[in-house]
C-alpha cells in the first residue's frame, strides 16, 4: 500500500514547488496592458489624419462598433464559463475514476484523459462540431444542438482531460501518511477520499484550475474558425463593414487583445498569489 | 473458533514472513503479548520494526504466518478490518493528523463516521481526551499551528477515541524536538499505567527500561533476543545486541 502511493507522479508545473523568485520569469505585467492600450490610441490619430472626411476616425469606428464587439466578447466568456463548468464536472469524475480500485476502470479513465489531453484543441473543436448532430430526438422530443452548444462541448473536452489530470495529480500529492492514518482509523476508501483527501486537494487544485480557465477563455477565439459569432468573427465582420480599411486592421485586433488581457490578467495575478500563499503555508 | 478470553494472549504472532519484492523484511517473527502488557521493540533502522508493527493492524499484508488479535486472525483476506482496527489504535512517527480539521475534529471524526456514534457523546469524550493529553484550550486549533509534541498528543487522543484495546506506537518521538519528547512520553506512561496494552517501537532506551515488561531486539528481520529490560539492556547475550546498544547508549 505504501509503495503504490509513495511517489507523487505529476507533470503539472503548478503542483511543483513555486519557482524561485530570483529566476526571471516571462509573465504578463500590468504595463503590458498599458502598452497595448497605448498602441490602440497611437494608431488612432495618425490614421485619422490620413482618412478622408467621410470616413470615421479609428476611435470613432471602435466606439461605434463597441457594443457589438463587446457582445461578441461576452459570447466568448459565456462559452468559456459553460465549457469550464461542464469540463470540470466531467473531469472530476474522470479524475476520480483514474483512482478507482478496479483496474480496468482506472485504465480506461487514464487512456481517455491522455487522449483528450494530448489532442490539439482546434481538432477537438472540429470533432465536436462535425460529429455531434444538430439535434437529438428522444421519442417525440427534439433537442436542438446549435453550433455554440457544440462549441461548448468541444472546449469542454480538453478541459475535462486537464481537470482529470489536476485531480489525479493533487490526490497523489497528498502524503501516504494520510491514507495510512485513515486506514488505521477504519475509514473506508471512499470515506478517506471524500472526507480526508479531497478537502486537502481543493487548495492544491485551485491555482492550476484557474490557470486552465484563462487558457480556455483565450482559446474560445478558435470558435471563429467554425463560424461562431464570437469576438474574433465579429471583428473581421466589422472590418469588412468598414470597407476593409487597412488602417483599421491593427487597432481592431488590438482592441480584441485588450479585452482578453483585461479579463485574463487579473485571473493570472490571483492564481500566482494563491500559488504563493499555499506554498508558503504547506 | 473459541471466543478469546483475557487469559489468552491478546496478540500472537507466529512465524510471520514478509517480503517487499525480492527482499525479505520479516523472516519468521513470533511473539505473544498478554492483556495489559507493555512491550518495546528496539533495533537498528531498516530491521523491519515498522513493517512488523504495521502488520498487526493489517496496514501491511504479510506473506505467511499467523497474526491474531484477541483471537481474530489478521492474515486472512476476508478479515473484518473494521472490527480489527477499532480494537487496535496506531500512532505514527509523522503524526499524520488531518490538517484541514481542528484538533477536536480530528479526534471526533472516526467515532462519528466510522463507528456511527452519537455526536454529542463523542464530543464529550473528545473533550475529555483533550484534557487527558493536557491540551485544554487547543480544541479549535489546526494541526499546523501546534508543536510536534502537541500534534503527537492529539494523534494519541485521536486513536484513543476509538476505545482500542491495544495501542501501537511506531517511533512516535523520533521526529520531535528534545523538549517535547518528554510530554509525549508522559502521556504514554499514563496510558501504560492505566493498563493499556501497548506495543512500542522506540529509540528511547531509558523510557523502554522504565515502562516495558519485555524488550524485543530485532535485526535484519528476526528477533535476535528478548527479555526483561534488565536482561536486554544491562546483560545482553548476543553480540549484535551489544553492538547496537553500544551505538545508541
Ligand atoms: N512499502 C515498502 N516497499 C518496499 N520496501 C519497503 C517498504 N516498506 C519498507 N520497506 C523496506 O523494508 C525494510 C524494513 O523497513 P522498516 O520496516 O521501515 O524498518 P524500520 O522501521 O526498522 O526502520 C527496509 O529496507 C525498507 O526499505
Ligand atoms: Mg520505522
Amino acid at each position: 500500500m505504501r509503495k503504490e502511493r509513495a511517489a507523487p507522479v505529476t507533470d503539472l508545473p503548478v503542483l511543483l514547488p513555486v519557482r524561485s523568485p530570483c529566476v526571471p520569469v516571462l509573465s504578463l505585467r500590468a504595463w503590458h496592458g498599458l502598452v497595448l492600450a497605448a498602441a490602440v490610441l497611437m494608431f488612432a490619430p495618425a490614421a485619422g489624419a490620413q482618412a478622408g472626411s467621410e470616413e470615421l476616425s479609428i476611435i470613432g469606428v471602435i466606439i461605434k462598433w463597441m457594443p457589438l464587439l463587446l457582445t461578441g466578447f461576452g459570447f466568448n466568456l459565456l462559452i468559456s464559463v459553460l465549457a469550464m463548468a461542464l469540463g470540470t464536472i466531467v473531469g472530476l469524475g474522470l479524475g476520480l475514476l483514474q483512482l478507482s480500485e478496479f483496474r480496468w476502470l482506472s485504465r480506461c479513465a487514464w487512456a481517455l484523459t491522455q487522449f483528450f489531453r494530448n489532442a490539439p484543441w482546434l481538432v477537438l473543436l472540429f470533432f465536436a462540431m462535425y460529429l455531434i448532430p444538430y439535434e437529438f430526438r428522444i421519442g417525440e422530443v427534439t433537442i436542438p444542438f446549435p453550433d455554440w452548444v457544440k462549441a461548448v462541448i468541444g472546449f469542454a473536452l480538453p478541459v475535462m482531460a486537464n481537470v482529470a489530470e489536476i485531480v489525479r495529480g493533487a490526490v497523489q500529492s497528498i502524503s501516504s501518511g494520510q491514507w495510512e492514518a485513515a486506514d488505521s482509523l477504519a475509514f473506508t476508501r471512499r470515506q478517506t477520499l471524500w472526507m480526508i483527501i479531497l478537502p486537502q486537494c481543493v487548495k492544491r487544485m485551485l491555482p492550476p484550475w484557474m490557470n486552465l480557465y484563462s487558457l480556455v477563455t483565450m482559446a474560445t477565439v478558435l470558435a471563429s474558425v467554425v463560424g461562431i459569432n464570437e469576438m474574433l468573427t465579429l471583428t473581421a465582420q466589422v472590418h469588412n463593414a468598414e470597407g476593409g480599411r487597412t488602417d483599421l486592421l491593427a487597432p481592431l485586433y488590438a482592441f480584441a487583445l485588450l479585452c482578453f488581457f483585461i479579463y485574463c490578467y487579473p485571473i493570472n495575478l490571483w492564481t500566482v498569489r494563491l500559488e504563493r500563499r499555499f506554498n508558503v503555508k504547506s | 473458533m473459541a471466543a478469546w478470553t483475557p487469559d489468552q494472549p491478546m496478540v500472537r504472532l507466529r512465524d510471520v514472513h514478509k517480503s517487499f519484492g525480492q527482499s525479505e523484511v520479516l523472516k519468521g517473527i513470533s511473539f505473544e503479548v498478554m492483556k495489559g502488557e507493555v512491550i518495546c521493540i528496539i533495533g537498528p533502522s531498516g530491521s523491519g520494526k515498522s513493517t512488523l508493527i504495521r502488520s498487526i493492524n493489517a496496514l501491511v499484508p504479510i506473506n505467511s504466518g499467523s497474526i491474531t488479535v484477541e483471537g481474530q486472525e489478521v492474515n486472512d483476506p476476508a478479515v473484518d478490518k473494521l472490527a480489527l482496527r477499532r480494537k487496535v489504535g496506531m500512532v505514527f512517527q509523522q503524526y499524520n493528523l488531518f490538517p484541514h480539521r481542528t484538533a477536536l475534529q480530528n479526534i471526533m471524526m472516526a467515532p462519528i463516521h466510522v463507528l456511527k456514534q452519537d455526536r454529542s457523546e463523542v464530543e464529550a469524550r473528545a473533550r475529555a481526551l483533550i484534557r487527558k493529553v493536557r491540551l485544554e484550550g487547543k480544541e479549535d486549533t489546526y494541526p499546523g499551528e501546534l508543536s510536534g509534541g502537541q500534534q503527537q498528543r492529539v494523534a494519541i487522543a485521536r486513536s484513543l477515541a476509538m476505545r482500542p484495546d491495544l495501542m501501537l506506537f511506531d517511533e512516535v518521538t523520533a521526529a520531535l524536538d528534545p523538549e517535547t519528547v518528554k510530554e509525549v512520553l508522559v502521556t504514554i506512561r499514563e496510558l501504560a499505567r492505566e493498563g493499556m496494552t501497548c506495543i512500542l517501537v522506540t529509540h528511547e532506551m531509558g523510557f523502554a527500561r522504565e515502562i516495558a515488561n519485555r524488550i524485543y531486539f530485532t535485526d535484519q528481520g528476526v528477533i535476535v533476543e528478548h527479555g526483561s529490560p534488565q536482561e536486554i539492556l544491562d546483560h545482553p547475550r548476543e553480540a549484535r545486541t551489544k553492538a547496537f546498544l553500544e551505538q545508541v547508549l
